[in-house]
């Protein structure tokens, strides 16, 4: 979006506190709604719709891309009327090898950046990895946030920098990862939240993945909320995505009815809400056959790439 | 775009077959099954259907006056006589074969209350169970509850439960009473008889010595007989104030030990510094658990002027998301109205905030076609001097008033005849401790609402009653000291 870069007020920090236990207890709450049958069956494709499915290793090589994109694009052939994926998620090494894979198709390359996952580097090495994966071909670019100058005080650094990635994005959505394990407490989250909602990011993301605890219902609560009290004040509209540990459809399910009963069904699509995930797919799809066949089917009929 | 087909739940009802429900109760009196001496029952049902679910023995003067007698016989023959471990034992069964039955406790409890089954079964029974457990442990050690005095049991205890907790209440009665020696006549609200008399059941399974519990059944008219009695030695009553003055009325002048658990209008304050989110939580917790008939509802919400738009408009939202229907599908968050005369209260004093000019706002949700339901609601722009303000509804309707500062919201609070409960929401600890002393209520919440323990004594202040349940200071009502 072009426009004038966001400029940090510090009026933003007088964020109501979060109680942990108050948090905890309505989360549980979502994990009570019964979901079976013809819902069962609509919300295991949606989230099948909202997945960012996910390689995020060292020893990633275009072979493996490949192979991941070609998963994205046939999730599970002998089921007709499957979603594709949302999105691939990569490295910005491996942005052009997925952006060429997945031609012709509407899945997105999102491409991680900013020293991912710990984002201990420079503001300079931060933008120019931002550049490259944008100009390999990323629609969107998962950064990180300097949990170091967050925990130091230095709010005024994690905007900034936020809102100096969201310029070098260009069209690219941004998502930014809080890294809600690093940061202690659900009052830090909240915090994080808002700051990187206010420098502009289009989706709020927990994790990278790499730190436990990764993605929980708590801490994804108080995001929504957060992203609930952006949409009253200013009626925009910021995204979501829980990442890390979050594999099978249950707890997906259960993440789901969270969001609806937090933000409502607009927010249950893929273009504000995802999931970031490498096994949670064919957990999926193994109860989307057990729906359509009866029967539950053994984990080799399903790929693994 | 096409447009996307709307996301419901699946509906989930809980299968009726695990309650068992008898097509007929007689009346438990002397560990027996006794016809009542009329031969007069009346009807049970269930308020989300209206259909019938059992008839249900009314007791008359010759019954009263039978169980009376039971329960004298067994403080005299057994009770008194037996050790305290062994006492203990039998309070221990009762509440294992509680917990073996829950499933049954809580599907009925729902059937004839009209209470989510999601409560019922986790927390009713449950805590139900609890209260059994807690005073087990008591019965030996009353020593240690009263040091250096002796403990003497009163003798015989009429007990007069109401109707939004049915087996949870009776458990809050007969547990301690049971502990602490006594015997015990109950008769359970009319409306919702039937969990406490899968209790007398259970208690029969347990085996107590004959007389020991006796539970009979009628409405206001047997309590009474109760109440008058001349051979009880203890009257617990938990119901309305109005009924609580008529029984201290009846009891002046008499030996006879009493307590009262009555009436409130608690107060729920939300702080500006408050967690808002969870406070949103909080509050719809405090008045829409059991559909507002719960004597310690947050019924009343004082909301710091700063955030009292933002807070307004949370909890209409939240509203909207609650679901209302059938009270044995798992996903129901609000249930059936207790009863046709109190939808008919509820109602009344709804038109009454409107007439009295406070806004009016419910939820948009459609309701079953059958049986007594409610919509959640709220009224804002209330103040003090209107009635939905002092008066408790005992349903789900919110009324919200505003306030500026400590001092004017803490007399604001109190400036209601009940004294029962109250919530407080901040983020700072000195202002809870600060503002929970000067607030005459027995059970005040810190940044959270409708919590419940065994170990924590319960009871009001004022026209809330007097005598507390619950913890070590629930033995004392049970206990003469020397």
């Amino acid at each position: 979006m072009a426009g004038k870069k966001p400029v940090f007020n510090t009026q933003i920090l007088n964020h109501p506190p979060v109680e942990q236990t108050g948090v905890e207890e309505r989360a549980i709450r979502f994990t009570k709604r019964s979901i079976k049958g013809p819902s069962k069956m609509q919300g295991l494709h949606m989230v099948l719709s909202m997945i960012d499915l996910t390689t995020l290793e060292g020893k990633d090589t275009p072979g493996k891309v490949n192979q991941l994109c070609t998963k994205a694009r046939h999730l599970h052939d002998h089921i007709p009327g499957l979603p594709t994926v949302a999105a691939i998620c990569v490295y910005p090494s491996m942005v052009s090898v997925a952006k060429k894979a997945l031609q012709g198709s509407l899945i997105k390359v999102a491409s991680v950046a900013t020293a991912f996952p710990s984002g201990q580097s420079s503001l300079r090495i931060k933008l120019a990895d931002t550049r490259l994966a944008v100009e390999e071909g990323a629609d969107e670019v998962d950064m990180v946030i300097s949990r170091g100058k967050f925990h130091a005080g230095d709010y005024q650094y994690v905007f900034d920098e936020i809102a100096a990635i969201k310029e070098a994005c260009g069209k690219a959505r941004l998502k930014v990862i809080l890294e809600t394990g690093e940061l202690g407490t659900l009052d830090q989250v909240r915090k994080a939240s808002t700051i990187a909602i206010a420098a502009g990011a289009d989706f709020i993301k927990t994790s990278t993945g790499k730190i436990q605890p990764a993605a929980t219902m708590p801490v994804t609560l108080v995001m929504l909320e957060t992203i609930r009290d952006h949409f009253y004040k200013t009626g925009k509209k910021v995204g979501m995505k829980p990442a890390g540990g979050i594999s099978k459809s249950k707890l997906a399910l259960h993440y789901l009815v969270m969001v609806k009963e937090t933000l409502g069904e607009a927010w249950l699509d893929k273009h504000w809400f995802r999931f970031g995930a490498s096994s949670l797919a064919n957990d999926v799809l193994m109860q989307v056959a057990k729906e359509t066949t009866g029967n539950y089917q053994s984990p080799n009929y399903f790929s693994i790439d | 775009m096409a447009t996307k087909k709307k996301w419901e739940y699946s509906p989930a009802p809980e299968s009726k077959q695990p309650a068992a429900i008898a097509s007929r109760y007689e009346l438990f009196i002397n560990g027996k099954w006794q016809k009542p001496s009329s031969g007069n029952y009346f009807n049970s049902i269930n308020p989300a259907t209206e259909e019938k679910l059992s008839e249900i023995a009314l007791a008359e003067e010759a019954d009263v006056n039978k169980a009376v007698q039971a329960a004298r016989q067994g403080y005299e023959k057994y009770w008194k006589k037996i050790s305290p471990t062994e006492r203990g034992k039998y309070i221990f069964r009762i509440a294992r074969i509680m917990q073996e039955r829950a499933r049954e406790l809580a599907v009925t409890e729902t059937m004839d209350g009209g209470k989510p089954i999601r409560e019922s079964r986790d927390f009713d029974i449950p805590t139900a169970a609890n209260h059994f457990f807690y005073y087990a442990g008591w019965a030996d050690k009353l020593d240690f509850a009263f040091p250096n005095k002796k403990a003497n049991s009163l003798g015989v205890a009429g007990q007069i439960t109401p109707w939004n907790f049915p087996l949870l209440m009776a458990a809050w009665k007969i547990a301690p009473a049971l502990a602490t020696g006594n015997t015990v006549v109950l008769k359970p609200a009319e409306t919702t008889s039937l969990t406490t008399l899968k209790l007398a059941e259970i208690i029969q399974e347990a085996d107590l010595p004959p007389g020991v519990v006796n539970i009979i059944t009628g409405a206001g008219q047997t309590g009474a007989l109760l109440t008058k009695h001349t051979d009880i030695n203890k009257i617990a009553f938990t119901g309305s104030t109005e009924v609580g003055k008529i029984i201290q009325r009846t009891l002046a002048g008499s030996s006879k030990k009493l307590t009262l658990e009555l009436g409130g209008k608690g107060a729920n304050i939300i702080f500006e510094d408050a967690p808002i989110d969870q406070a949103v939580e909080g509050v719809i917790n405090g008045i829409f658990f059991n559909q507002g008939h719960v004597c310690c509802a947050g019924s009343r919400l004082y909301v710091q002027e700063s955030i009292a738009k933002i807070f307004i408009k949370k909890l209409k939202d939240r509203i909207g998301t609650l679901l209302v229907g059938d009270p044995l599908d798992k996903n129901t968050d609000i249930g059936a109205i207790n009863s046709a005369q109190q939808l008919k209260t509820i109602q009344s004093f709804i038109k009454i905030g409107k007439a009295e000019g406070a806004s009016f706002y419910e939820s948009d949700c459609a309701l079953p076609k059958k049986g007594y339901f409610c919509r959640p609601s709220l009224f804002t722009n209330v103040a003090q001097s209107n009635r939905i303000a002092q008066e408790e509804i005992f349903g789900p309707v919110l009324c919200i008033l505003t306030f500026r500062t400590d001092d004017e919201v803490i007399e604001k609070a109190n400036n209601s005849p009940y004294g029962l409960s109250a919530g407080i929401w901040t983020d700072k600890g000195a202002r809870i401790f600060n503002i929970s002393k000067r607030i005459r209520a027995g059970v005040i919440w810190a940044n959270t609402y409708n919590l419940f323990d065994p170990t924590s004594p319960f009871g009001g202040y004022k026209e809330s009653g007097f005598g507390r349940e619950g913890g070590l200071q629930g033995l004392q009502p049970y206990v003469q000291l020397s």
